[in-house]
This record gives structure tokens, sequence and C-alpha cells, in this order.
């Protein structure tokens, strides 16, 4: 590929109605994730109840406001209901982006793949002209009204879901998964109530099939989405793979953010059928927007570092799932570069860990109630997460050096099950979890996992 | 192939969103979703793993249900019918003779709550907490943190509402320890508050009172399971966080860990707080009841475990035989023998301990503190490697996964 190619790519232009669609129905998957998030109480539950939260490195500052935290979720659902619409669509979707991130990064132990995905497409969308097209934007403003837009607007959004699939695909590549169908070994047979698939599940070579048409279905589902041909029977596969996921895991919404975002995929026809829709349902005027405008950023400056953004962008996409090779150890024990990276179910992980503070000063040693300052949820998340597991640590340091013991000593006594086999010792009961600092160097604290998992 | 009618019938709009290839019209597509259905399904009567008949989790739930939870709770309720009417003879005529048969009643009664103290569901809420919160407030030496107002300012004032949780750790066993055991140092100075004291007749009420608070709670649950309890119980079978199974599995944890290894032995050794805490051991002022009480609920705890009749030494399905059933599946560690080894090992270290823990306390904590850690191994077992095997989810939190 030359800088030629590279160049007349960016100038080919596009149908804006697969963009157009594709702000709609995510602006309206965000709002109706919001309510629903809301109308559980988990706002209540999660960041308001707890006394402490776990903090991403470098993000200490970011913090729930107390009662205010519902405005956080107040702003981020309107922006998302603006995006969908198209009402000062730039403005909305920076501002969608910043707050759904920073509820994201109030507490770790929320985390989830799906909502670092939602985090970072929301990044990706600031520099794409989705309002061109189909939106309140347009209808009042003219001179960004356009029929086509720059087909790499569209291609980065193909992209990055294909990043997911593949990424996700790539991880099940380990001997765990493949051959010995863990963790869905474990987690199948629990869903035996499930009418006409439950006795399935108890089936071993079900697990197996499971196992590996999903990692299959990972790794090929972005090419049978492009690939004209097999784009029909992809997307059925595509509705079938996240039903069934939604009917045997707890994964509220993402199934079908997934089936609306793969839309994208297909050609314009379709779009604009749905914008046909749309329009005699609303009485919306869709012709007012078929222009045959091609749209052009405001300045070519913009243009130009909106490219290199989000070229940038993908580059880093490319290589953060594979940071972890820069650690030695097995990743899934010692979680060196696990987030971030689209390890989606691959593990069942069960731990415990009971911390033992010590008073140097008069060899008076007592156990902690974990119960005394964390949700049983923030309890079960830490102690199978090592960084968690240190923060901790240094949380009850303080705790205990207010509550007058000069330098108090912490260890811990952890232990952790993965994937079906027996608990194991994790964190070396010796050290002075104090006299550790939390940091991304490799964690010489733990104990070894002394198994292996072969693999990606 | 004749498609079936209702498939033609999509709706319109359904059809032309997806079929605007011309070249693919829907029967394509139907035929094709249908081939992989019958692919599936002709695959199911295929080749299977080793021979996995569908483990029957309702059998569990019957099993504990009417072979241990009802039986348990039907012969609480009787001790407690006796200790109220022992009780009552005792107020009517406070002598030594009808003392000793309280105190007697007493013991049965409480030997037979640890039988039914691990399980709230389909109980009145918290309800173990109105029959066991010690150390009780019984005066103004004890251990009362939140101020609350003791037994004795209760029978001085004969204002008082033991249906209040405020009032938890004024009534219940440890308050009947008190009232039997503890109001002095001899039994004729004891029975002097019966008779001859100027309140000796809010003391008499003051303890039918509290027999009869326990029995009427004993009644009321041993009633809601009978009548219709027991049947819902058995009949959510499903899966998930609000099933029979996973909330049991919850509590029974939540009783091992929380009441037994930490109630009964961790917080007097002083496992939490550094020192030892003599005055926090279950039935203190009996000066020698505590450590029965410790081996009737290991050992309730552990028949639960295996499934073991309530009232004879049958067994059925329960954890050990579903985790024995799983194991077949996994090749993993043999987790029900672990888990009943363990139990063993804390039984066996708690053997050489003094009839009553305050004593040991005092004397020797170390022995306590290793029948803690005996008992905190399977605190691993259980919460980690077991709710593992089973699938269960250990928080009640309904939060979505990845």
């Amino acid at each position: 590929m030359n800088t030629d190619s590279i160049r007349s790519y960016l100038k080919i232009s596009t149908n804006a109605a697969p963009l157009a669609v594709f702000r709609i129905l995510f602006g309206l998957m965000m709002v109706i994730s919001m309510v629903r998030f809301a109308a559980n109480g988990w706002i209540e539950k999660l960041y308001i109840e707890p006394g402490f939260f776990f903090s991403y490195l470098g993000f200490e500052w970011v913090q729930p406001l107390g009662e205010w935290t519902y405005l956080i979720f107040f702003i981020c659902g309107v922006s998302a209901l603006f995006v969908s619409v198209g009402y000062k669509y730039r403005l909305s979707i920076i501002v969608f982006f910043i707050s759904f991130t920073y509820i994201e990064l109030m507490d770790k132990t929320t985390y989830l793949n799906h909502y670092y995905f939602i985090s970072i497409l929301s990044f990706l969308m600031i520099f794409l002209p989705a309002h061109a097209y189909f939106s309140v934007d347009a209808f009042r403003n003219e001179s960004i009204r356009s029929q086509q837009v720059p087909k790499w607007s569209i291609d980065s959004i193909k992209l990055l879901l294909g990043i997911v699939y593949f990424y996700a695909g790539l991880a099940k590549l380990n001997s765990d998964w493949l051959f010995a169908a863990m963790p869905l070994q474990i987690w199948l047979p629990s869903k035996y109530s499930i009418p006409i698939l439950g006795d399935l599940l108890q089936q071993q070579w079900t697990h197996y099939t499971f196992a590996w048409a999903g990692a299959i279905y990972d790794l090929t589902i972005p090419f049978l989405l492009l690939i004209k041909r097999t784009r029909t029977f992809a997307f059925i596969l595509v509705v079938i793979f996240h039903v069934l996921t939604r009917v045997l895991f707890p994964i509220g919404m993402f199934p079908y953010i997934m089936i609306v975002s793969a839309l994208i995929f297909f050609d314009a026809g379709l779009h604009n059928r749905i914008l046909k829709y749309i329009s005699k349902g609303f009485r919306i005027s869709k012709s007012l927007f078929d222009n045959g405008k091609n749209y052009s950023f405001p300045k070519p400056m913009i243009h130009k570092v909106s490219v290199g953004i989000v070229a940038l962008f993908f580059i880093v996409q490319h290589l953060v799932p594979f940071r972890y090779m820069l650690y030695p150890g097995e990743l899934f024990w010692t979680e060196e570069g696990y987030r971030f990276s689209w390890r989606v179910m691959l593990m069942e992980k069960a731990g415990y860990a009971n911390f033992k503070v010590v008073n140097p000063e008069n060899g008076q040693r007592f156990y902690v109630d974990n119960t005394q300052f964390l949700t049983p949820f923030q309890e079960k998340q830490m102690s199978s997460q090592p960084d968690f597991i240190l923060e901790y640590a240094h949380f009850l340091e303080n705790h205990y050096r207010q509550q007058g013991i000069q330098n108090p000593e912490i260890y811990v006594d952890s232990y952790i099950a993965l994937n079906g086999r027996q608990s194991r010792p994790f964190v070396n009961p010796d050290i002075d979890l104090t006299e550790i600092e939390p940091s991304l160097k490799h964690r010489t604290w733990l104990l070894p996992f002394n198994d292996e998992i072969k693999g990606l | 192939m004749k498609l079936p009618m209702q498939i033609c019938r999509l709706p319109k709009t359904v059809r032309r969103l997806f079929c605007f290839h011309k070249d693919v019209p829907m029967k394509k597509i139907i035929t094709l979703i249908l081939t992989v259905f019958i692919v599936w399904s002709c695959t199911s009567d295929g080749p299977s793993g080793p021979d996995v008949d569908d483990f029957d989790r309702e059998a569990i739930l019957v099993n504990w249900a009417d072979n241990i939870i009802i039986p348990a709770f039907t012969h609480f309720s009787e001790t407690t019918g006796t200790l109220h009417s022992d009780a009552v003879a005792f107020s009517e005529d406070p002598t030594l003779q009808h003392l000793e048969t309280l105190r007697e009643s007493w013991k049965s009664a409480y030997l037979a709550f640890q039988h039914v103290s691990m399980f709230e569901m389909g109980a009145i809420m918290n309800y173990r907490d109105f029959l066991n919160t010690y150390p009780t407030t019984a005066d103004s030496n004890s251990f009362n943190p939140e101020e609350k107002k003791t037994i004795l300012e209760n029978i001085e004032t004969s204002d008082y509402n033991l249906e209040l949780p405020s009032t938890r750790s004024t009534q219940g066993f440890p308050a009947l320890d008190y009232m039997l055991n503890g109001l002095a140092e001899n039994d004729d100075e004891l029975l002097s508050f019966y008779t001859s004291d100027t309140n000796s007749e809010n003391y008499r009420t003051y303890l039918t009172d509290l027999t009869q608070r326990i029995d009427v709670l004993a009644n009321q649950i041993l009633n809601n399971w009978t009548d219709s309890y027991r049947d819902e119980f058995v009949s959510n079978s499903g899966k998930g966080a609000n099933s029979s199974l996973d909330m049991m599995v919850n509590d029974f944890i939540f009783y091992y860990e929380t009441l037994l290894r930490k109630g009964k032995i961790g917080i007097p050794a002083g496992v939490f707080s550094g020192t030892p805490l003599s005055t926090h051991v279950e039935a203190y002022h009996s000066k020698g009841f505590s450590k029965a009480l410790f081996n009737e609920a290991l050992d309730a705890t552990q028949k639960f475990f295996n499934g073991t009749h309530f009232d004879s030494n049958q067994s059925g399905e329960s954890l050990s035989s579903y985790l024995d059933f799983l194991n077949t599946m996994k090749e993993g560690a043999d987790l029900a023998s672990l888990i009943n080894n363990q139990f063993n090992d804390a039984r066996d270290a708690a053997e050489s301990l003094n009839e009553n823990f305050a004593a040991q306390v005092e004397s020797d904590n170390s022995l306590m503190l290793s029948t803690y850690n005996e008992l905190q191994k399977n605190v691993v077992f259980m919460k980690v490697d077991m709710v593992q095997a089973l699938g269960i989810s250990i928080t009640y939190s309904d939060n979505d996964g990845d």
C-alpha cells in the first residue's frame, strides 16, 4: 500500500444512511441502557451505598459524587438522546463520551468489556460526521446536510466491531477453552431449567460444541459480515449467537447493542429503507436530506486531525490486547494485561481473601471482616483480582492508621480456584502488602500458578 | 421443502428488510435456518460424553425440606413448647427442682436450635437474631456498645416490646442463660430473685415472656414451612440467584462462615479484635455449655452438607452427592471428601477444648485459634471450590456480567 492509494481511499465517499442509522440506534440503545440502569436501582447500589471504591491506576481522582451521581447518569442519558436525534451532535457525543467514561472509571468493580467498548466507540464517533444526514443538525443547517460521507467513517465502525469479535476469538484459542471446555463446563450445567436447552446443557459434548463454535464464530464473523454473499447468513448467525448468550448469561443490553451495531455492515439500501419507515412514522421529509452532496469537514485541518486521531486510535487498539506478552507468568493467574483486551467470558475465577492486620509495636494481630468495608459484589471482585487486593490492602493500612496503629502491616491469606481447578494459595502470605506500591510492574508478590494454560 | 404457513406469513416489513437482494429470497434464508436447526437436532442423537443423566436438583430440595428442615423445626418447636411450659411451672412455683428442670429444657431447646439456625428461608426475617444474639446485654457491666436497655432495666420498668429489633440482645436463649445461670453466684441467691426480691413478680413475668416469645417464633416458622412454604421452596428449582438451591447454598455458607466459625469461635478467640473476648462465648453464664452447642452446630452443618436425615442416619440427595455428580464430569479433585475431611478435622481440633470456651480462651487461647484455623479451611473449600463447581453466584447482586 502506498500513500497514493491511502489518499485516494480517504477521498472515497459513500451513502450516509448507514452512519445515520447507526447513530440513531446507538443513541437509542444508550438511552435505554441508562434508564434500565437507574430503574434497577444500580446507581444507588453500586455508586452511592459503598463506602470505598476501587480505582484505575492514575484515575484515583474519579469518584462518585454522592447524590450528585444521579446527575452524571442523567447527563449521560440526555446526551445519548441528543446523539440519537443528531441535535448538537459533536457536543453531545463528547459529553456522552466523557460522562459515560467517568461512570466507568468511578469503580473498577463494575468493569465489563462491553462498557469499555461503548466508551471507545463513543470516542471514535466524536470524529465521525454521523450528523451529516437525517439529523436535527442537518435539518437546521444546510451547510452540513450531506447525502454522502467519507467511506472511512463507516469503515472505521466496521473495523472496531471486527476487532472486538476477532480479538475475542483469538483469546479463546487456549487449552482451557478448547480442550477442557472451561469455563463453559461449569457455567452451562447450572442452566438446567432453561426449556428445551436445559437437558442438552448437561452433556459434555454440548460444552465442547459451544466452545469451538464460539471461537470459530468470533474469528470468522467479521469477514462473513464483510463479504456480500455471506452477509445475510452472517447476520442471522449474529442474531442467533447473541440471543443465545442473552438466554444463557446475565449480560444485560450487550447482545442487543451488538445485533443493532452489526447492521452497519449492510448496504445503504437497507438503511435507506429503515429511514423511510422512520420518516413515515414521524412525518419527516427524508427527501430533504437526499441532496447528493458530499460531506466536507468544516476545515481541512479538522479533517486531517480527525483522520490522524482515528488512525492512531486503531494502532493502539491493535496493540493493547497484546500487552500481556510483556509480562512473565500465566495471564489468567496474574491478570497482568487482562482488561481492555476483549477477553470475554474466558474465566471462572472464584477467590477468598482474608486480611491480617499486624501491629508491629506490640505484636497484636487480628483479621479483617471484609463486609465491614465492601459490598458483597466488591468483595467478590476483590478476592480474585490482584490489583484489587493490593488497593484494598492500602485502604486498610490507612484505615487502621487512623484507628491508632502507627505502622500497620497488612498480610493476606488468599485462595483462588481457576476454571475448575482446586483452589490454591494466591498472594504470598508472608509479604507485607503495605510495602508494595500499585504499579504496572510485574507482580512478584503472587505465588506461582503451577499449571499451564497453553495458547494465546 | 414445504414451509409451514406461519413462516411464509412473516410480516411484509420483516421480509422486505432482510430480502433486499433480489437473488436471495425469503424462502432460501428460511431453508438455511431450518437446515441449521435440523443438523443441530440430528447431532443430539449422536455421540455423547460420559453417561450423565440429568441430575435431579429438585430431589435435593425435597430431601432438604422433608427430611431435614421440617423435622428439625418440628423437633425445635416441641422443645420450645416444653421450655415454655417448664418456665410457667417454675414461675408458679419457683423451687430448685423446677429450676433444674427448666435448665434442662433450656439446654434441649438450645441444642435443637443449632439444627435450624442455618435456615433463614421460609422463616421470619432475622428470627435467629431474636433467638440467639450474644453476648446478651444483661446489666450495666455487659458488653453494650450501642447502649441498649439491659435485661435488668426491662425487668425493673416492665416496659419492653420483645418484637422490636432493639431488644434482640435482651431475649432469646442468651437472655435465658442469664436469667437461669447468671443472675447470682449460687442457686439460692438466684432463686431469691424469683421469690423474695421486690421485683420478683417482674422477674417471673420476664422469664415466661422470653420462653413464650421463643415458642411463638418456633411455631410460626414451622407452620409457615408446613402450610405453604415447603411447596414453594421445592418448586422453585430453577436457576439463578433467586432459586431455592442458590439461596440455600448462600445461606448455608453465610451461616457457616459468620455464625459458626466467627461467632462461636473466632470472636471469643480474638481473631477479629486482637485480644480474646471470653465474655463473647455462646451460653457464657452456663459456664460449660458452649462446647456442646458448638459441636451440635458443627454436626448439623455437616449433616446438611451430606443430606443426612434429621432423625436417622439415612442420607438423601444434597450438596455432597451433587458435587460427586459434577465431579464425574470434570475429573477434578474429590471435593465432597475434601470438605467432609475438613469437617472432621475441625471436630478433632475442637475435641481438646474445655467444655467452657470462656475458660479455654482464658487458659490457652491457642487451642481455640487452631480450631478456628481448621474451620477456616472449609470456608475456602465451600465458598471458593464448591460454589465454583456448582455454578452458583455467591453474591445476591443481579448485575450484568461480561
